[in-house]
């Protein structure tokens, strides 16, 4: 079992004629074959003007709409540059998609409130933008991850950041713990699913035993996801924040990851963590182990 | 991206947003013409930097010289502008070091009645903006929030409908306004908070906002931040940049698609993403070493960018060795030592150079490390890595 990603999804990709777009799609659908031969889970793409013409097998359509009709995609991938990006994502939810991995970076803030208030009266889940993606080890992966550092398990991974996922799906692999699913969730500002809304499916979810929470600096999602476990989540919980050492005022690459007005520093978040009784590691190589720890209790 | 205050006013005053008469002056000549142009009886010349705390602060090079000073004729005027243009200010926010003022605002003198504060962010949690407000104007709202709380207003508002005149009157009663100060608020407030949208500003400060002996609004500061990631549809917003006020090395980084920012300590970090990045700054602290910098060479890493990066981190004299922490997922590893090696080469490391990998390829990539014969110590994992490069500084 998994959250998010399952034998059933079927994924287009928006923006599938641009380098990354294609490149993604193409190690997507490599991956996905590995894991389930001879089933077709990355079926097409999206870029308008394109239509009827196909990129390395991959089909292209002029919409989202039409490329779920023809396909029956209920995914959608989005690697759409930032100034179109906020169209591209309200277009997938008016198409129904049913889940919308956005994996552009630099979405202006103000898009980002527009498409949270397009996507209100919309079923569609939106992870992201600026994340790595969703994947479901030995299942299928939506996004930039690299698929082999991933082992099947029963650990959750929610994270706001890349290659800190990486790090810590492979310290995890070193201390014999796979992975149900690892999500991305972004480090914008303004992000599409929240730790809580994640927290709550892993909770659920019968193939996922324990948690793994990533934070950085800034906001106070961390908190809230703190607040949350303390009266939700049974299942054991291991963390880490990034950015102990980042100076107030200056941005740490992520457009989210600012210390601003006193508020959004390391300290108070890890705090609220053990609080909630999560097992936190001050350092960024105790990951697995602070997870195990956690299991084990 | 940051502006000046002069370039705020100008915005502000071109977007309906009431602003004290003013008049930019870049030498004493100018300075007292301004005075003159304003009228008098007084008027106000404000050093033009990026940090906070001006009129608090003072010149290197004439310590009894305020940034921020009120003059009562053109002659006092030039003299206060000879003092402060080319010199070096200092302020709570600048560091030691300062910055230079190359620009004044003159402004026109006004009788105040009251002082507040504004301020308007987008907020993660109401998700969308929030204007807020304070009695205590010229005050940190930092230390407003942490004091005096009760002091504060706060109204979120829809980014496409903008502040509702009922919420700006819900402001200005809280607040105590009378009848004249309401009716002014009922224009300002909306006209600030559509400001805010139509930029794209992450942050707009008014402070102090000032109320006159008639009971009008009008804005005596300016601070405006914008969102880099939407200056692509704001070309007049990138004209008014000034490089003169940004780290000459944290330029160089984002023209090469880097992002770098300085901090004071001697270990050099250059890493792939942005949380491992911060992770890796943790991990050097954790194991009693100082960060350097922040540095992200975003997923790609190719050679181009990481010499350039290795040019931007030797360039701080105070690094006195260097770690690269790259988990090589999609790039395989063994293609980044190779772009490693020839920037070794090409930028001639002159302190000790750590190095871990991890990821696709990464057995390959260790032998050609060790094949290089290059002077390159190699660690296993992050821990392993941060003990190995706090050790090379005693060695």
């Amino acid at each position: 079992m998994s959250i998010l990603v399952s034998k059933s999804t079927r994924v287009i990709t928006q923006g599938i004629t641009g380098n990354s777009g294609l490149f993604h799609s193409q190690q997507c659908r490599a991956y996905a074959a590995e894991c389930q031969p001879g089933v077709d889970v990355f079926v097409g793409g999206v870029t308008p003007g394109k239509g009827g013409t196909t990129v390395d097998n991959f089909p292209v359509f002029n919409s989202v709409a039409e490329a779920r009709e023809k396909t029956g995609a209920n995914t959608s991938m989005i690697f759409v540059p930032p100034p179109f990006c906020a169209d591209a994502i309200l277009e997938a939810a008016d198409a129904g998609m049913e889940l919308i991995v956005t994996i552009t970076e630099g979405i202006p803030v103000m898009d980002m409130l527009r498409v949270k208030r397009g996507l209100e009266k919309s079923k569609s889940r939106l992870i992201g933008p600026n994340c790595p993606g969703v994947i479901t080890p030995g299942v299928a992966k939506i996004g930039i991850m690299p698929g082999y550092i991933h082992k099947p398990g029963t650990i959750g991974i929610i994270s706001k950041s890349g290659t800190l996922t990486y790090e810590a799906a492979w310290q995890l692999g070193r201390v014999g713990l796979g992975q149900s699913t690892a999500v991305g969730i972004g480090g914008d500002p303004i992000n599409g699913t929240s730790y809580i809304e994640l927290l709550e499916m892993f909770q659920n979810d019968p193939g996922t035993e324990g948690i793994l929470v990533i934070g950085e600096i800034g906001g106070s999602a961390e908190q809230q996801a703190a607040e949350y476990i303390k009266s939700h989540v049974t299942k054991p919980v291991a963390g880490f924040i990034a950015g102990q050492t980042a100076p107030p005022g200056k941005r740490m690459g992520h457009a989210g990851a600012i210390i601003s007005g006193g508020g959004g520093g390391a300290a108070e978040k890890m705090e609220a963590l053990r609080a909630a009784g999560v097992i936190v590691s001050d350092s960024p190589g105790g990951m697995g182990d602070a997870m195990k720890k956690a299991m084990k209790k | 991206m940051k502006i000046h205050e002069y370039q705020a006013k100008q915005l502000f005053k071109a977007a309906g947003v009431a602003v004290p008469q003013g008049i930019v002056a870049k030498s004493p000549e100018e300075a007292a013409a301004a005075f003159t142009t304003l009228g008098g009886p007084i008027a106000v010349v404000k050093s033009q930097i990026h940090a906070g705390g001006r009129g608090k602060g003072t010149f290197k090079e004439a310590p009894a010289q305020r940034g921020v000073v009120l003059v009562k004729s053109a002659e006092e005027a030039a003299e206060n502008a000879k003092r402060m243009l080319g010199n070096t200010l200092v302020t709570i926010q600048t560091g030691d070091e300062g910055k230079q003022v190359n620009t004044l605002f003159v402004e026109q003198g006004l009788k105040i009645a009251r002082e507040l504060y504004l301020g308007i962010v987008v907020d993660r949690e109401v998700g969308g903006p929030v204007l807020i407000m304070s009695s205590e104007g010229g005050m940190e709202i930092e230390e407003v929030a942490k004091h005096s709380p009760e002091k504060i207003v706060a109204e979120p508002f829809d980014s496409v409908a903008g502040l509702y005149p009922y919420q700006a009157r819900k402001m200005a009663y809280a607040l105590g306004f009378d009848a004249t100060a309401v009716r002014s608020a009922e224009k300002f407030l909306p006209q600030i908070c559509r400001f805010f949208v139509n930029y794209d500003c992450s942050m707009v400060e008014i402070n102090p906002l000032i109320l006159t002996e008639d009971s009008q609004l009008l804005a005596l500061d300016g601070k405006v931040t914008f969102d880099d990631n939407a200056l692509f549809r704001h070309k007049d917003i990138v004209a008014l940049r000034d490089l003169n006020e940004e780290d000459p090395s944290e330029v160089r980084a984002a023209d090469t698609g880097l992002s770098y920012v300085k901090l004071n300590g001697n270990i050099g970090c250059l890493v792939n993403g942005a949380g491992l990045a911060m992770s890796t700054m943790d991990l050097i602290k954790i194991h009693g070493g100082e960060p350097a910098n922040f540095l992200d060479v975003g997923g790609g890493a190719n050679e181009e960018q990481v010499t350039e990066a290795f040019r931007i981190i030797l360039a701080d004299k105070n690094v006195k060795a260097v770690l690269v922490n790259i988990f090589g997922g999609i790039m395989k590893c063994d293609i980044i030592v190779s772009a490693l090696l020839n920037a070794y080469e090409k930028v001639g490391f002159n302190v000790p150079l750590v190095v871990r990998l991890e990821g696709t390829n990464v057995e390959i990539a260790r032998e050609m490390l060790k094949a290089s014969g290059r002077d390159i110590i190699s660690a296993t994992d992050l821990t392993d890595a941060a003990q190995k490069v706090v050790k090379s500084l005693g060695a």
